[in-house]
C-alpha cells in the first residue's frame, strides 16, 4: 500500500514535471511568436506569401483566362488593356491568368527540392554526427566532393546531362541542396552529442533512437529549419533559372522562369509586360528570404 | 605552418579526382548510350561497333575513367561533336572571356560591398544601415537574368547608351581594353555583381559590428585612438575573413556566370555550356564543368592558404 502510494506520488511528480517542460517548450515557442509579432517586415512577408500561396492554388478560380488559350490578334498588348488587365503575352495569351498558373509550377520546383535536401540532408547529418567515426567520415567526405563545385554550376551539369524536365531540374536542385543541409546537421548533432543531457539520457537507459528523437532532432531542427527557408529564395531562383535556360519546364506549360525566356525577344516592344515573370520570382525570393532572417532573429539561431 | 601547407595541398588531391570522377560519371548519367551522341542514328552496325573500340567506351567503366583521366590531365579534352574543333581550342577563348567577366563583377560587387558593410556595421540601427542591409537583401534575392534583362530595357532599349549583346563590336571575338570593348562589359558587370555586393556587404557588417563591440576597441578609443586609428585595427581584423567569403565568391561567379552570359549573349563558358547541352554535345559538356569546378578547387585551397598567413589567430599545425 505504502509502495503503491509511493508509486502514485511519483508518477504525480512526473507529470508535474512534465507539464513543466511542456510549458517551459511553450514558453519558447511563445517567446518566438512574441518576437515574430514585434517585427512588422516579417510579418508582411508571411502574408504575402500566403496570399501569393492562395492565389496560385486557386489559379483556377481567379484567373480571367485561359491560360493555354492565345490569339495572333492581340499578341503582347500593354498593361491596363481592358479584360486584359496585366496584358498579353507573345501568343495572345492572358498574362495575369498565365502569372497565376505560371506561380504553381515556379513554387513547385522551387520549395520541393528544399524539403527532399531538408529531409535527406538530416537523415545523413544526423547519422554522421551522431554514430561518428567511420561513418562520419564516409559522409562527410562525399559532402566535401559536392562542395567543390559551384552550386549554379552543379545545377545546370546534372540537369544539363539528365535532359530537360521539370522531374529532372527538381532532382538536380535537390543533389546541390543536400550537402549543405548535412553540413548543418552535422555540425549541431556533433555539438550536442557531447552535452551532458545527452550523456544523462544515456545513462539512465534511453536508447540511441530516443536520443536522437528527443535530444538531437530537438536541438537540431530549429537551426536547419531556418537554414532551409534560406534556401528556398535561392532555389525559386535557381529552379526559375533552369527553365529560362530552357532546362526545366517545357512549353506551352506555364512558368515564370520560361515566360521570362520566351518574352525576352518582346522586350523592343512591350518591355513591362516581358519584365513581369521575373517581378514575380523577385518578390517571392526576397518574401522569403526576409522571412528567414526574422525567423532566425525570433528563434534565436546563428548563422 | 607548412605542414599545414603540404597536408592541405594533399587533401586537395582526392577531391579533385572525386571532382574528376562526378565530370566523368556526367556523361553516363546522361540518357541512352553515349556512342550515340557521336555517330548518327542511321550509321550501319559495324561503323558503331568500330568507332565504340575507337573511343574505348567497350571498355569497363573504371578504365575508360582512367584513360579519360590520363587524356585530361595533360590537357587532352578530346574534339568537339558539334564543330569538329579541338574542344581546348574553344574553351580557352572562352575562360578567358568568363575570368574578364567575372573579375570586373567581383571588382565591383567587393568594393561596393565593403564600403557599404563598413557604413552599416559602423552604424547599426540607423539609417544607413537599413539602406544597406535592404541593398543587399535586393543584391541577393533578385534573379539576376531578370536584372540583366532590366538594365537591358533601360540602357539599351530606353536609352540608347550601351550594347545589349557580345563582347565587342559586330560580335568579334577579340579583347581590347578600349572604350568600345568595355561598353560591352558594363551591363553583364554590373548585373553579376548584384550578388557578390550583398554577400560581401551582410559579411563585412556581422564582422565590423562584432570587432566594434568587443572590448579591445574601447580600450583603443579610452586610449585616445582617433576614429582612424580605430577604422585601421577594424580592417586587420576583418581582412581574413572578408578575404575568404570573397574568394569563394570569385569561385562562385565563375561557375554561376551561365545565365547573365546566355541573357547577354557573352561569349564565355556559360554560353559554351548552354550551346553545349542543346546540341548533347558531351566532350564539351564534360570539359567546361571539369575545368570550372577545377578552378574552384584551386581556388578554395589559395584562400584557406591566405586566411592562414593572414590571421594569425588561426593556427594549424
Amino acid at each position: 500500500m505504502a509502495d503503491g502510494t509511493a508509486r502514485t506520488a511519483a508518477a504525480a511528480e512526473l507529470a508535474v514535471q512534465a507539464r513543466e517542460a511542456a510549458q517551459k517548450s511553450q514558453g519558447y515557442w511563445a517567446g518566438v511568436w512574441k518576437r515574430l509579432r514585434r517585427d512588422p517586415v516579417t510579418i508582411a512577408c508571411a502574408l504575402i506569401l500566403i496570399a501569393m500561396f492562395l492565389a496560385i492554388v486557386f489559379a483556377h478560380l481567379i484567373a480571367p483566362h485561359d491560360p493555354y488559350q492565345g490569339s495572333m490578334l492581340r499578341r503582347l498588348r500593354m498593361v491596363g488593356t481592358p479584360n486584359h488587365l496585366l496584358g498579353t503575352d507573345e501568343l495572345g495569351r492572358d498574362m495575369l491568368t498565365r502569372l497565376l498558373y505560371g506561380g504553381r509550377l515556379s513554387w513547385f520546383m522551387g520549395i520541393t527540392p528544399v524539403v527532399l535536401a531538408f529531409l535527406i540532408g538530416t537523415l545523413f547529418g544526423v547519422l554522421a554526427g551522431y554514430v561518428g567515426g567511420a561513418v562520419n567520415m564516409l559522409i562527410m567526405r562525399v559532402t566535401d566532393v559536392f562542395y567543390a563545385f559551384p552550386s549554379v554550376l552543379l545545377a545546370i551539369a546534372i540537369s544539363g546531362a539528365l535532359g530537360a524536365g521539370t522531374i529532372n531540374a527538381i532532382l538536380s536542385l535537390t543533389l546541390v541542396f543536400i550537402p549543405p543541409v548535412i553540413r548543418v546537421a552535422e555540425s549541431v548533432t556533433t555539438g550536442v552529442r557531447g552535452l551532458d543531457f545527452v550523456e544523462a539520457a544515456r545513462a539512465s537507459g534511453a536508447g540511441p533512437l530516443t536520443i536522437i528523437r528527443v535530444h538531437i532532432l530537438g536541438n537540431v531542427l530549429g537551426p536547419i529549419f531556418v537554414y532551409a527557408t534560406s534556401l528556398i529564395s535561392v532555389s525559386m531562383i535557381l529552379a526559375s533559372g533552369l527553365s529560362f535556360l530552357g532546362l526545366g519546364v517545357t512549353p506551352p506549360e506555364p512558368e515564370w522562369g520560361l515566360m521570362l525566356n520566351t518574352l525576352r525577344t518582346a522586350i523592343y516592344v512591350n518591355p513591362t509586360v516581358a519584365m513581369l515573370p521575373g517581378a514575380c520570382i523577385f518578390a517571392t525570393s526576397i518574401c522569403f528570404n526576409l522571412l528567414s532572417d526574422g525567423l532566425r532573429q525570433a528563434m534565436d539561431v546563428r548563422a | 605552418m607548412l605542414f599545414y601547407l603540404i597536408r592541405r595541398f594533399i587533401y586537395a588531391i582526392p577531391i579533385a579526382l572525386s571532382v574528376g570522377l562526378v565530370c566523368f560519371m556526367l556523361v553516363h548519367i546522361a540518357p541512352g548510350d553515349p556512342i550515340n551522341a557521336i555517330v548518327p542514328a542511321d550509321a550501319p552496325l559495324e561503323l558503331v561497333e568500330q568507332i565504340r573500340r575507337d573511343y574505348g567506351l567497350d571498355q569497363p567503366l573504371p578504365i575508360q575513367f582512367g584513360i579519360w583521366l590520363a587524356k585530361v590531365s595533360v590537357g587532352d579534352f578530346g574534339s568537339s561533336l558539334a564543330t569538329g574543333r579541338t574542344v581546348w581550342s574553344d574553351l580557352s577563348v572562352a575562360i578567358g572571356n568568363t575570368l574578364r567577366l567575372a573579375l570586373t563583377a567581383a571588382l565591383i560587387g567587393f568594393v561596393l560591398g565593403s564600403i557599404l558593410g563598413a557604413l552599416a556595421g559602423s552604424f547599426q540601427g540607423t539609417f544607413i544601415d537599413k539602406i544597406a542591409v535592404s541593398l543587399a537583401v535586393a543584391g541577393v534575392s533578385v534573379p539576376h537574368y531578370w536584372l540583366g534583362m532590366v538594365l537591358v530595357v533601360i540602357f539599351s532599349v530606353q536609352l540608347p547608351w550601351l550594347p545589349a549583346m557580345g563582347a565587342g563590336p559586330g560580335g568579334s571575338a577579340d579583347w581590347s581594353w578600349d572604350w568600345e570593348h568595355i561598353q560591352h562589359l558594363i551591363l553583364p558587370a554590373v548585373t553579376l555583381s548584384v550578388i557578390p555586393m550583398g554577400i560581401v556587404t551582410r559579411t563585412v557588417r556581422g564582422i565590423v559590428a562584432e570587432i566594434l563591440n568587443q572590448d579591445f576597441i574601447q580600450t583603443l578609443r579610452g586610449k585616445g585612438l582617433t576614429g582612424r586609428g580605430v577604422f585601421w585595427h577594424v580592417v586587420k581584423n576583418a581582412a581574413p575573413n572578408t578575404i575568404a567569403v570573397m574568394g569563394l565568391q570569385l569561385g562562385y561567379l565563375m561557375g554561376g556566370s551561365i545565365l547573365v552570359e546566355t541573357v547577354f549573349s557573352w561569349p564565355g563558358t556559360g554560353l559554351l555550356l548552354n550551346n553545349a547541352i542543346f546540341q548533347r554535345d558531351l566532350p564539351v559538356l564534360q570539359a567546361t564543368i571539369l575545368v570550372l569546378a577545377m578552378f574552384f578547387v584551386a581556388l578554395n585551397l589559395l584562400v584557406d592558404l591566405v586566411q592562414t598567413a593572414l590571421d594569425p589567430r588561426i593556427k594549424r599545425g
